[in-house]
């Protein structure tokens, strides 16, 4: 009886085993696919198993622990070994000096050429895409108009010639005028109530990607870090402690919206060698 | 004929000594020492089933323009990874199937080394003589996590891209060599040219070698020192008990890894995991929300969404805020775990070499600190959830984020005294039971019913 239950289990293997190839022959669904082979390996498995624990007798049997540690000639005729070899290498200790000189330098040597995976720095941490008079262009490439945006939205705008530049993104907000409390110095940045941050949030670099407009709040989707529109965007609650660099707008003659300079500081997260 | 193989080796290499003893090898019948075998089949499976999907994929982040057959995304400009992945999953016969199962076998083998390390950890195995198994194991661990990590970010959809930017930003934040290792591994300002790359060698090649290293030596030290068991008539700790390697426990052993490979095939059959042409391609400006990463990565990504905002500026440098929870935390976390059983044996001062293993209720403390442990990880796992809890049960997020502040930090302690107390109860009551003068041993008889059996002498 037994054994024809493990009979049968490997003959419903053999079978999924077959259906499966007919079923890649004819490009059948992934799920139908999947289920003969899903079937032909838990069958196959099953029976193995079954044959295990019912056709085979049932045995135990005891090793004994001695491969460990082990006896004590053996450990004080290879501590004896390794110390005469030891002691032979030792006698000659200044050549000893110049061997572990010179491994100590290759070693040292080998390592240069990791420092080619990291390039230079460059300017990449510290500064943007964005130069003095950049226009404002959405991720399409189209560039802003002063009166495209209504009070209460937002848009992702790159500098023109970079559209989709991940350093660079930044997110222009329209809110009512006089609600932004600038502090000396950007009084002029935010012209009709148009105010820019870079969209890189300042605590792990995820787009800050969500936006309250009620509240005026920007909320990062990643670690929930909540930044303060009219406020300079400074961190209202979560890990974030900087707040998003403001990007200085101005609108030029035709109504176009443009930067009037890069950020004044490194965008996103922190970073040892920024200031 | 396997006479005659055995023979012809023999002849050759002088092998029938060691075959012998190989072939009755004790292996203990327990259901807790398959685990490790799990995590073993997982990652044969995962070496298979990867190396076929390998054959299809293009590690490169050159932009191209989506021509496939997936419609909406018919003209959208993608790298030609992520066009490769929906082309081996939409166009490619069984291509769906095998990285679905892939994936799977990819969350179910972090899995099993998570819950053969308890196993491993509850019981103390990891004493003196196992002590060195434990460090590879812990490695083991390591590797896993980064060969997961490196995977799912492989298709650069919008999901993984979201998942690289906030480790690059982790490994910004190092104090002194942040930028340089940040640099180092994604080659260059964050999203460079090169990540792809990168990221596939290190995916395909670097880890797994070290992985098929790290287990090779894994197992031949458990070959060495033959496997621990639990106590029990006629177990002592100088020798092992339990089914011989041939043919009962082959058997067995390869009946499981049937049966894992089917539960991945079935998984990656009917269940849908990381459908990245729903998630669509990275661009750098759009993230989704809610965003979760794998199961595996979800403490870390708590421990950075409760981690604390502070961000030092000492003479001219920063250290920024992802260090601590990002940096510190793992650091930590993965510096005890690694030290424990030096630890252990600092305050037990038990050098002593162990062959039978513990019941979690015989060392409370021990039990204590691990079930601490591992409540910090679930909790910052939980954590890592919280934008998608406060949706499910309506509470303000802030809110819910101060709630876990607090568990983090007092939850492990708790749950540490309550596995303490438990664990000293359990233990008086089992030494009662021993101790009790009138107790009659039932055992199971070959015929199916019960006869009184007289009292193994390992038990009193």
């Amino acid at each position: 009886m037994k054994l024809f239950a493990i009979a049968v289990t490997f003959s419903i293997s053999l079978i999924a085993s077959v259906f499966f190839m007919i079923a890649y022959a004819l490009n059948l669904s992934t799920q139908l696919q999947g289920l003969g082979l899903f079937v032909a390996l838990g069958a196959l498995g099953a029976g193995i198993v079954l044959w295990a624990l019912y056709a085979l007798p049932q045995r135990q049997t005891v090793n004994a622990i001695e491969d460990y540690p082990s006896d004590e000639s053996d450990r004080a005729g290879a501590e004896e070994t390794l110390n005469r070899g030891t002691g032979e290498l030792e006698r000659r200790s200044f050549i000893m000096r110049f061997f572990f000189g010179a491994i100590g330098a290759l070693g040292l040597a080998a390592l240069f050429p990791f420092r080619s995976l990291a390039p230079r720095f460059g300017r990449g941490l510290y500064h943007t895409k964005w130069t003095s008079g950049s226009r404002l262009v959405r991720e399409d490439g189209t560039p802003v108009k002063v009166a495209e945006l209504a009070v209460g939205s937002v848009v992702t705008v790159f500098p023109d010639g970079a559209a989709g530049d991940e350093s660079s993104q930044t997110l222009l907000l329209r809110v009512p005028p006089g609600t932004i409390q600038a502090t000396k110095g950007r009084a002029d940045w935010a012209p009709r109530g148009y105010v820019a941050f870079s969209k890189v949030c300042t605590h792990a670099g995820c787009p800050v990607g969500l936006y309250r407009a009620s509240s005026f709040e920007l909320l990062c989707p990643c670690h929930q870090s909540v930044f303060d529109v009219v406020n300079e965007a400074r961190p209202i609650s979560g890990p974030a402690s900087r707040a998003l660099p403001q990007l200085p707008l101005a609108i030029d003659s035709e109504g176009y919206l443009r930067a009037q300079n890069d950020f004044s500081e490194p965008i996103g997260p922190g970073f040892w060698q920024r200031s | 004929m396997i006479r005659r193989l055995v023979l012809a080796a023999d002849d050759r290499l002088g092998s029938s000594h060691f075959l012998k003893a190989a072939l009755r090898k004790a292996f203990p019948d327990h259901w807790s020492f398959m685990l490790g075998e799990i995590a073993l089949y997982c990652f044969i499976f995962l070496i298979l089933s990867g190396t076929f999907l390998g054959f299809f994929f293009d590690a490169s982040g050159a932009h191209v323009r989506y021509q496939g057959s997936y419609e909406a995304l018919h003209g959208a400009e993608v790298s030609a990874a992520y066009a490769s992945v929906i082309r081996l999953s939409l166009e490619t016969r069984t291509g769906l199937l095998i990285r679905q199962a892939h994936h799977w076998a990819a969350l179910i083998f972090v899995a099993a080394i998570a819950v053969h390390m308890c196993r491993v950890f509850f019981t103390g195995a990891f004493r003196r003589p196992r002590e060195i198994n434990w460090v590879v194991g812990l490695t083991l661990l390591l590797l896993a996590l980064g060969a997961g990590f490196t995977g799912y970010s492989l298709p650069d959809d919008l999901l993984s891209g979201t998942g690289l930017r906030i480790a690059y930003s982790v490994l910004l934040s190092v104090p002194f060599v942040g930028g340089y290792l940040a640099f180092m591994f994604f080659g260059g300002n964050f999203p460079a040219a090169q990540t792809s790359s990168r990221l596939f060698i290190t995916h395909i090649l670097f880890l797994p070698a070290l992985l098929a290293a790290a287990m090779t030596i894994h197992l031949a030290i458990i070959w060495r020192q033959k496997h621990s068991q639990f106590r029990g008539p006629g177990r002592t700790e100088h020798n092992v008990v339990g089914s011989p390697l041939w043919p009962n426990y082959a058997l067995k052993s390869i009946g499981l890894m049937f049966a894992v490979f089917a539960v991945m095939i079935g998984l990656g059959a009917f269940f849908e995991i990381n459908p990245i042409w729903s998630y669509g391609p990275y661009y750098p400006a759009n993230v989704s929300s809610p965003a979760q990463p794998d199961w595996y990565i979800g403490w870390l990504e708590g421990a950075l969404r409760l981690g604390p905002n502070w961000e030092l500026h000492v003479f001219n440098h920063t250290v920024p805020s992802p260090f601590w929870a990002g940096v510190l935390v793992p650091l930590f976390f993965f510096s005890l775990l690694y030290l424990w059983p030096f630890i252990e044996r600092r305050i037990t001062h038990d050098g002593d070499a162990h062959q039978l293993l513990d019941h979690p209720s015989d060392v409370p403390a021990r039990t204590a600190v691990g079930a601490a442990v591992l409540s910090f990880a679930i909790i910052l796992t939980f954590a890592g959830a919280d934008d998608v809890m406060a949706k499910l049960f309506s509470i303000p997020l802030e809110r819910l984020v101060a709630i876990f502040q607090v568990l983090v930090l007092v939850l492990p302690a708790v749950v540490g005294l309550l596995a303490f107390e438990i664990a000293r109860e359990v233990r008086a009551r089992r030494q009662a039971l021993r101790n009790a003068e009138s107790r009659i041993i039932y055992a199971r008889t070959e015929a199916g019913g019960f006869a009184q059996r007289p009292e193994p002498e390992a038990d009193k």
